[in-house]
């Protein structure tokens, strides 16, 4: 019989979040700001169909980077969370703090246990409040942390350097339009500091607007409008109902 | 229930595995406890005396679908309640209008809505309306046991139909068997009179206001001869509701408009108690 090698427990966690780490850094990021009307999630992605950026929830919404296996699961997990909770108690009953505990309860779980490999990805979970101060805004890394949020936010491949741009150029009561810009540049800057210019087939774009009348604040914002928001100047207006705008689907 | 059953607090594995879009199929899977088909009645002895809903209505115009119900709920003679709502919303474009045991079938509508929101959720598509009736009508067959003893749910099902651009009814008896209707159809106590109204009143290119009139016409004739159902109580302002489908979705009279064509109705029927005449031949 062969003797294992002894590997520490601090070796053993830290091999494992590099694992995971690198995992989540080959992948493209994902930003999310807070504008006048909600919040606003962009995404590099090219795909149609394969989402980064999904509905969970009334007010709820959900953004991930990293193994697109991995975090599908995860947002089924959540989709599957907060309507058997909405379904028990009420709609008013489920809520992104809720839905954070138990996604940071499963990814730590995961992360922790020899058995399992850790899961390469990073997530965050929003909810539109009724004013901006209400709005919550959750990161949770692979590790099965909670980071609460405030302004903007990046995760994946480049989100340090995202990150710090975001930082310097947000600012409260921006419109859809202004933010939709700096999320915009902030995405196209590379680690090796090139710049891109990303166009509007290049990003998914969907936000949860509180003005909007439905119960459902999710709305994606497709095609026409996007480029159009793209374009805008910073005047322009920050409406995503306005029904001649909207791509024919 | 909680999500959190284990002791870790992490989701249980049935939340992670991929499977079924059907909120219902997750249910059954995961807490089977929580879906009304899985519940067993004790043999009932003689009737029992439970809040009912009564009259349902629809009419279909180019452009779209109306549904309407009255306010009524009772409980043998009783009327257990006058404002009850009994159409509501099943999605955006489409809505569900029931008569039957009232708590049961409220509950119904709850899962349905759900059922159909949580599709949209998993799969980021709408199911069509086909399969939005299709799905009832297997909600509809879990109750029968209920029916059976008493405690049917038969509702009214309309949409506004996306790929062929027109409105569309859906009617169902207590086994779940579905029936598309064309131009009208009516469900519960007082539908035999609603029909009977509409049937003589309906045509085939009315206009969405004239649709709505119609069907206020029609709950009003149900009540006139059927106890179970309520009239427009002007005193108390309770008015049926009123919805209508289109292509730009789901939208619910306000209680100004209702009582506006409720007003109208009233007036011209303090002339004539029997409402419009059709031709005799």
């Amino acid at each position: 019989m062969s003797t294992p090698f002894y590997v520490s427990p601090q070796q053993a966690m830290a091999d494992r979040a590099e694992y995971a780490r690198k995992g989540i850094a080959r992948g493209r990021s994902v930003v999310v700001l807070q504008y006048t009307d909600g919040i606003v999630f962009v995404a590099e992605n090219p795909s149609r169909a394969l989402h980064k950026v999904s509905e969970i929830y009334d007010r709820i919404a959900f953004a991930a980077v990293g193994k697109y296996n991995e975090f599908e699961n995860l947002r089924i997990g959540g989709v599957r969370y907060a309507d058997l909770r909405g379904y028990t108690y009420d709609r008013e009953d489920v809520t992104a703090r809720g839905l954070a505990n138990v996604y940071a309860q499963t990814l730590g779980t995961i992360f922790s246990s020899v058995g399992e490999k850790p899961y390469e990805v990073e997530l965050i979970v929003a909810e539109v409040g009724a004013a901006a101060e209400d709005d919550q805004i959750y990161r949770l890394p692979h590790d099965g942390s909670i980071v609460d949020e405030h302004g903007a936010v990046a995760v994946g491949g480049n989100s340090d350097s995202i990150g710090a741009y975001l930082d310097q150029r947000h600012r409260d009561g921006m419109t859809l339009a202004e933010a939709l810009k700096l999320a915009a540049e902030s995405l196209g800057r590379d680690s090796n500091g090139g710049e891109r210019t990303l166009t509007a087939e290049q990003l998914e774009v969907a936000v949860l607007d509180r003005t909007r009348p439905q119960q459902r604040k999710f709305k994606r914002i497709l095609g026409r409008q996007l480029a159009r928001l793209l374009e805008a100047d910073s005047a322009a207006t920050t409406k995503t109902d306005d029904p001649s705008d909207e791509e024919e689907e | 229930m909680e999500a959190n059953t284990r002791s870790t607090g992490r989701l249980p594995a049935a939340f992670l595995t991929p499977g079924s879009s059907s909120f219902i199929d997750f249910l059954g899977e995961h807490s089977p406890d929580l879906l009304p088909r899985n519940r067993s009645l004790p043999p009932l002895q003689g009737a029992v005396e439970i809040p009912h809903g009564t009259t349902i209505v629809a009419a279909t115009f180019p452009g779209g679908v109306i549904l309407a119900g009255d306010r009524r709920a009772t409980m043998g003679n009783i009327i257990a309640q006058r404002d009850i709502e009994k159409v509501f919303p099943a999605d955006e474009y489409s809505a569900v209008g029931i008569a039957g045991t009232a708590g049961l079938a409220v509950e119904m509508v709850r899962l349905f809505q759900l059922e159909l929101e949580h599709y949209e959720k998993i799969e980021g598509a709408v199911l069509s309306l086909e399969g939005k009736a299709n799905r009832l009508s297997t909600m509809i067959r879990g109750n029968l046991g209920m029916a059976l003893q008493g405690l049917a749910v038969v509702p009214l099902f309309a949409g506004y139909d996306v790929d062929r651009e027109k409105g569309r009814i859906f009617s169902y008896d207590v086994t779940g068997g579905r029936s598309e209707e064309h131009g009208f159809a009516s469900t519960g106590s007082g539908s035999v009179f609603a029909r009977g109204s509409m049937k003589k009143l309906y045509r085939k290119d009315l206009t969405e206001d004239q649709a709505i009139t119609l069907v206020v016409q029609a709950l009003y004739d149900a009540a006139d001869d059927d106890s179970a159902t309520g009239g427009p109580d002007l005193a108390r302002r309770i008015y049926p509701i009123v919805t209508v489908i289109t292509d730009e979705g789901f939208r619910r009279l306000t209680e100004d408009e209702s009582s506006d064509v409720v007003r109208a109705i009233h007036e011209r029927r303090l002339e004539q108690p029997d409402g419009p005449r059709a031709e005799l031949l």
